[in-house]
């Protein structure tokens, strides 16, 4: 027995299979129709990735305790015969029946949903992924773009300029000379 | 001639009264909590109403009184909803934060309400660990 969403969704998938050919649009009725029957219990799930947006929704907020919709709304005999239960003194349910009666109308309790998730780890490692790449692109460059470096940089040229430099007494007071003791002819 | 002395004022001097504040009145904290319990004890309260106000006083920056809570968990009997009311405890005590000790005493000053109408706590039912 069809629910009233699948019926509609089924509408929706004829007026958009029209062109597909009727074959093909009877199976993919089959598939719906079937597959609405294995999940039942949760008749809220579409075939398809997206949910339909016109029906009230269920979601685990921790901001937002009483969805729209409780999480199975299709309840065979034994959840309805405790939803009766439900309307009558509470002290007379035991533990196990609050436990049933509150996995019907919510998924994951508040410890289920602040539940951690190792998703840290995944993004630590795709950090460090990308930086190793990015790594390997540098020494690539260093190697095959940069040109070479100019002569001015080689050891014997800055062994001269920084000589050239203390001779002409570069910032003296406070800066490059001055860390130089004239005297003994060394660094301070 | 006269030399007219006139003084400008480069700002006027208001008094209190007259300062630039908001003139609305601010709902004192004992109307607020008298405001949501009657929300919550409307005798024909619906399931929507419920969710509503629920989930509009959760969105609040504070942790209701426990008279507001025991009139909310009195509108889940109402509504035959036990799973909304153990729901409701639950996001209190997430609304508590790091502050440990409020949940606890909510939970004192609930307790008749709570062996009353016999709800459990999550923690009765081993629904406050994974």
């Amino acid at each position: 027995m069809m629910s009233s969403k699948e019926a509609r969704s089924l509408k929706m998938l004829h007026l958009t299979t029209g062109r597909v050919g009727c074959l093909l649009s009877k199976q993919v009725v089959v598939a719906l129709t079937s597959s609405g029957a294995r999940m039942s219990s949760h008749g809220h799930h579409e075939v398809s990735d997206s949910v339909d947006m016109s029906q009230p929704m269920y979601w685990d907020r921790l901001d937002t305790p009483l969805p729209d919709r409780p999480w199975k709304d299709v309840l065979d005999s034994t959840d309805k015969s405790l939803k009766q239960k439900e309307k009558g003194p509470w002290t007379a349910l035991s533990k196990e029946e609050k436990i049933a009666l509150y996995r019907l109308k919510f998924n994951h309790t508040y410890p289920e949903m602040k539940r951690p998730s190792h998703e840290w780890k995944t993004v630590i490692g795709g950090m460090f992924i990308v930086f190793g790449i990015t790594g390997l692109v540098v020494l690539w460059q260093c190697h095959y773009v940069y040109p070479p470096q100019p002569h001015t940089f080689g050891e014997e040229w800055q062994a001269k300029q920084v000589q050239r430099m203390l001779d002409m007494q570069i910032n003296p007071i406070e800066g490059f000379s001055a860390q130089w003791d004239y005297k003994n002819k060394q660094w301070k | 001639m006269q030399a007219s002395t006139e003084t400008v004022f480069l700002y006027p001097p208001t008094p209190l009264s007259a300062r630039c504040y908001s003139h609305a009145k601010v709902e004192t904290d004992e109307e607020f909590d008298a405001r949501w319990v009657t929300y919550f004890s409307k005798p024909d309260i619906d399931a929507w109403e419920l969710k509503k106000g629920m989930n509009t006083l959760i969105g609040y920056d504070l942790v209701p009184e426990p008279k507001i809570l025991d009139s909310a968990l009195r509108a889940c009997r109402r509504l035959n909803d036990l799973a909304s009311a153990i729901r409701i405890l639950e996001a209190v005590k997430d609304k508590s934060g790091p502050h440990k000790d409020i949940y606890p005493y909510l939970i004192q000053e609930l307790q008749p309400t709570l062996t009353e109408l016999g709800i459990s706590t999550p923690e009765d039912l081993g629904m406050d660990i994974l």
